[in-house]
Formats: C-alpha cells, sequence, structure tokens
C-alpha cells in the first residue's frame, strides 16, 4: 500500500507536525516502505495467535486507593509560559 | 404520512468514586482550587508512569456483576489519540478492543409499568480529561487540570431506546444502579454523571438503522428526554424535506430546549487507538469476582421485589421508593422507627415530604426532616394524638424548623381531644346552635342523612380547631341524632 500526498498531510496534521511542501514526497517514500515491510509479516499465518498487548509476559500490578500527592502546583507553573489564578493560560480554543 | 421509529443508543460516562485517581495518587475531591490536584502523572509531565487504581478495577467489575456483564478477565488499556489543551499528553488512556466489562444487560421500566431489556454493550475505563474555561483571559483560554485522570467507567448501551423517555428510563435506572453499588456519587451538577445520547430515526419497519447524530454531555434525565425529542423533530423534518442527516456530534441547549452543531467543520474521527506500552493486560482472577460478587449490595430490582412482598406495596410505590438508595434507606429507616403499616410510611415519603423536597429542589440526603423525625410524625398519628389532616401542619413546622412532631404538638396545642367527655360537650354545643338543622335531619330519609351529617362534623372540628377525634365525633353524632 503506497501512501499519496494527502495522506501524508494527513497524517502530519494528526500529529501536528508542520511540514514543508517539498519533503511530502520524501515522507511518502519512507512511509510507504514501512508499510511494505509490515506487508510483507501478513504473510505469516497468525490465525490462532492472540494480538500482543504488551511484550512483557506480565500482569498489570495496581496500587492502593490512597491519596499520596500534595500540592505542587507552584512547581509546576514555573514551567508554564502564562498563568492565572491558578490555570494554565493556552491559546484560546473555541472561537 | 411516513411513520417513523427513533433508535437510541446511549454512553454514560460516570466518574468512579475513587480517593484518588487512576493512574496516580492525586486527590479526585471535588471543588477544590484550580490544578491543587494535578500532579505530575496527571499533567502529562516526561518520564511518568501510570499505575492502575485497585479500587477502580473493583468498582468496574462490581457494576458488571450487577448487569450480568461477561467480565474481561483479560482487558487492555490503549491510547486514544486527539489534540486539546485539557487532555495534556496528546492521548487519554482508554480501553478499545478488550474493555474490563463486555456483554450485559439490564431491565428498565417504561410508563405503562412494562419492563424492557436493554443491551449493555461494554463497559471500559478510562481517565477523564481536565476542564477548559473559556471565560476572557485576555482572550486566552484558562485550564484546571485538577479532573484529569479521574477514574470514569464509560457505560454504552445497544441502540434498543425507541423514545426519549426509554433513554431517560434507561439513564435513571444506570444512575441508580451505580449509586446502590456505592461506585460513583451520582451527582448530575458536579458532573459526575453525563450522558451522550446516539439518535437516529427510520421509517417503521425498515432494518437498517438511519444516520445518527450524536448529542454530547447531557446531565439531567430531563434533558435527554427533551434533547431526543428536538432531535427526532429536527431528524424528521430534513428527511421529508427531501434532505439528508448528516452524522456529527451535537450539543443540547437547555434554554432554547434546542441542539445545535457543535463543529463547523466536522473531521472523521481518528483517534488511531494503540495498546498503551506503559500500562501491562490487566488480569481479573476468578476469586476476585466471586469475592466481589459475594459483597453486592441489594440492587434496586430485588429490593423493589422486597418492599412489594415484606411491606405489601402496591408496585408503583415500591418502583417509586426504590428509584435512588438514600430514598429506599430513607424509607425503611421511617417504617422501623415509626413501627406503622408500611404503606402509612409510603404515603408520608411520596405524598408530603416529596413535595415538599421538590418545591424546595432538594434531594432527599438534604431533607431538613430526618428519618427519625418523619418516623415521630408518623407515630402519633397512629396512636391517635392526632389526626392527618392536623399531622400536615406539624408537616409544615417541623419543615421550618421548629422542632420534632412531639414538640410542636405540645408548644401549638394540636394534641387530639380524645376525652370522651370534652368531646361531647362540644357535639352538644354544636347541636343546640343549630336547631333547624337538627330537625331537618331527623326528617330526612335515611339514605339521605349520610350527607348531611357532614354539616355536623364539619362544624365540630371547627369548633375543635382540627383537634376532635373524627372516629369519636362520627359516634357520638349518630348516637346522639338518631335518637
Amino acid at each position: 500500500m503506497a501512501l499519496n500526498k494527502d495522506d501524508v498531510q494527513n497524517i502530519a496534521h494528526l500529529a501536528r507536525l508542520a511540514i514543508d511542501e517539498a519533503d511530502i514526497p520524501a515522507y511518502a517514500q519512507n512511509l510507504s516502505n514501512i508499510l511494505a515491510l509490515v506487508e510483507q509479516m501478513s504473510a505469516v499465518d497468525t490465525s490462532g495467535v492472540a494480538p500482543m498487548a504488551h511484550p512483557l509476559e506480565m500482569a498489570q500490578r495496581l496500587r492502593e486507593d490512597v491519596v499520596s500527592e500534595e500540592n505542587l502546583r507552584e512547581h509546576f507553573q514555573q514551567h508554564a509560559p502564562a498563568v492565572e489564578n491558578g490555570l494554565y493560560l493556552v491559546p484560546k480554543v473555541i472561537e | 404520512m411516513m411513520e417513523w421509529e427513533t433508535v437510541i443508543g446511549c454512553e454514560i460516562h460516570t466518574q468512579l468514586a475513587t480517593k484518588s485517581k487512576i493512574f496516580s495518587g492525586a486527590a479526585t475531591a471535588y471543588g477544590a482550587e484550580p490544578n491543587t490536584q494535578a500532579c505530575a502523572v496527571d499533567l502529562g509531565l516526561p518520564g511518568v508512569l501510570p499505575v492502575l487504581n485497585k479500587e477502580a478495577v473493583r468498582m468496574a467489575l462490581m457494576f458488571g456483576l450487577a448487569v450480568n456483564a461477561e467480565i474481561g478477565k483479560r482487558s487492555v488499556f490503549a491510547r486514544k489519540n486527539y489534540f486539546y489543551p485539557d487532555l495534556p499528553k496528546g492521548y487519554q488512556i482508554s480501553q478499545f478492543e478488550l474493555p474490563i466489562v463486555g456483554k450485559g444487560e439490564l431491565s428498565i421500566e417504561l410508563e405503562d409499568g412494562q419492563t424492557k431489556v436493554v443491551g449493555i454493550t461494554r463497559a471500559h475505563l478510562e481517565e477523564d480529561a481536565g476542564k477548559s474555561l473559556h471565560e476572557d483571559f485576555h482572550g486566552m483560554t484558562g485550564i484546571d487540570l485538577n479532573r484529569a485522570g479521574t477514574p470514569l467507567l464509560e457505560i454504552v448501551s445497544d441502540p434498543d431506546m425507541r423514545s426519549g423517555k426509554e433513554a431517560s428510563a434507561y439513564m435513571r435506572k444506570i444512575h441508580a444502579l451505580v449509586t446502590y453499588l456505592g461506585i460513583c456519587d451520582g451527582n448530575l451538577q458536579e458532573g459526575s454523571f453525563r450522558c451522550d445520547v446516539n439518535v437516529s430515526v427510520r421509517p417503521k419497519g425498515q432494518a437498517e438503522f438511519g444516520t445518527r447524530a450524536e448529542i454530547k454531555n447531557l446531565n439531567s434525565f430531563r434533558f435527554v428526554e427533551k434533547a431526543v425529542e428536538y432531535e427526532v423533530a429536527r431528524q424528521i423534518a430534513i428527511i421529508e424535506s427531501g434532505g439528508k442527516v448528516i452524522q456529527e456530534t451535537r450539543l443540547f441547549d437547555a434554554d432554547k430546549g434546542e441542539t445545535r452543531s457543535m463543529r463547523s467543520k466536522e473531521e472523521a474521527n481518528d483517534y488511531r487507538y494503540f495498546p498503551d506500552p506503559d500500562l501491562l493486560p490487566v488480569i481479573v482472577e476468578d476469586a476476585l469476582i466471586e469475592q466481589l460478587r459475594q459483597g453486592l449490595p441489594e440492587l434496586p430490582d430485588a429490593k423493589k421485589a422486597r418492599f412489594i412482598e415484606a411491606f405489601g406495596l402496591p408496585a408503583y410505590d415500591a418502583a417509586f421508593l426504590t428509584g435512588s438508595r438514600a430514598m429506599a434507606d430513607y424509607f425503611e429507616q421511617v417504617v422501623e422507627s415509626a413501627n406503622c403499616e408500611a404503606k402509612m410510611a409510603a404515603n408520608w415519603v411520596m405524598g408530603e415530604l416529596s413535595a415538599a423536597l421538590n418545591r424546595a429542589e432538594l434531594g432527599i440526603e438534604q431533607s431538613p426532616i430526618g428519618a427519625s423525625q418523619l418516623a415521630g410524625l408518623i407515630a402519633r398519628i397512629a396512636d391517635n394524638t392526632i389526626s392527618g389532616k392536623i399531622a400536615k401542619e406539624v408537616f409544615e413546622a417541623m419543615w421550618s424548623g421548629e422542632g420534632d412532631a412531639d414538640q410542636v404538638i405540645e408548644k401549638k396545642g394540636l394534641k387530639q381531644i380524645t376525652d370522651s367527655g370534652a368531646i361531647e360537650a362540644i357535639v352538644d354545643e354544636v347541636l343546640a346552635n343549630n336547631a333547624q338543622q337538627v330537625e331537618n335531619y331527623r326528617n330526612a330519609e335515611p339514605d339521605k342523612r349520610g350527607k348531611m351529617i357532614g354539616f355536623f362534623v364539619g362544624q365540630i372540628m371547627k369548633a375543635s380547631q382540627g383537634k376532635a377525634n373524627p372516629g369519636q365525633v362520627n359516634q357520638l353524632l349518630k348516637s346522639k341524632l338518631d335518637n
């Protein structure tokens, strides 16, 4: 399966990546190569093989329901470009 | 005229009542100062690892058991990828192919008293997002991440509902169930329980579904009904005028009672789910399932059956009283402490009390008259201290905080007169003052007398300020008038 220019632009948009128009053919080629590699694996009969959810053959460990984190807001907000009244400020997301 | 059928499926997000978040040890308490309950994991800072909360898993399993669902003994968390500022990681940890709760079912009651079984497609664990505040922050949006990472159980129904009323009955039933189980506080105003409804219409008899619209974030049972009604009318109008319904997300405007499109440019959702490499598969042992099954509380349907069986209540009363766990507990406490007929307690809880609570827009949990206080009032009716009519006056006084029933009765001198000498004196006085009516009565045909006696009862109750025991008054009157 080969990706075209629209596919590349859509993938870039979903990942919020700004890409140069001039680079698109190269991206399309590289991404298509990856898909081709995956396609080769389709030749293997995987019926009866459960899809792998995680490479480790282990079960998730659970933690007790205990509040262990204290309020470190001032500390975290030092890294934020803009804060006000304890809120993180971001560019407006609705018109 | 074409006949249309409405098809509705619901997705209900219930916040699980854990103390800490689903993947971090930050608190989940509602109403804290912004971002004071958002730790490094909730903020999606680099290098953090989510660790699953045991209680969230147990709560999800309890729900699964309560709807007789297949339990996902191996469930997997997946990343649902999208960008929004209240989702700092750029993905929501959810479950996709292997949810913790599989296919189950739930029966709902319809208006005509029939029950209907609604299929539960699945229920999965996921984390809630933060909140975006769009008020004016110099043209910017404020983000509060306290809610980010709060555990949610998303309960997805089959498209089995056929009207707004059925959808709201389903939502109420799920609400009752999760609050009975104690896995969700059920607080609709605080957003602990929110419903998305998928609505479509099709010509009656057609097998395939019409194109659906999803109405998001309904946080009231009434809104669900209204939103569906509006949406059905909108879709039928589009189709009948030759148009096509487009698949989209819509919001319900409660003030205008209408739904409107949420996005101008609708992009096809492409969440690119994949298993979250930070989390291992969750394995549920049979022993845990058995332990949780044993510990399940009495659920609404079982409680309703018991109220009918043990208390001899009509089905309507039993359904009303088991509508919420708080209501059912209140009622049982009244019956127990008043030591009265269950039907009498039911009448007071469903009548005066519920009416007063509705007027004051209070839940039964916030009732200014507690169960033992109401029981105290009912006990005074049962032992003839006051009449049912006077009891309403006492109730009003109790409601406005004038004390418990005995205090009010004492203070206002409302105690029923049962002393036969005292009642006889009033009866004699009333008869003496109404000689003409007494004569009319005696001259009347026996079958007319029944009606005429009401006049005297009224006068006597008036003269005694409602305090004369009505049974004794009737008896005395009859013996005096008929001789």
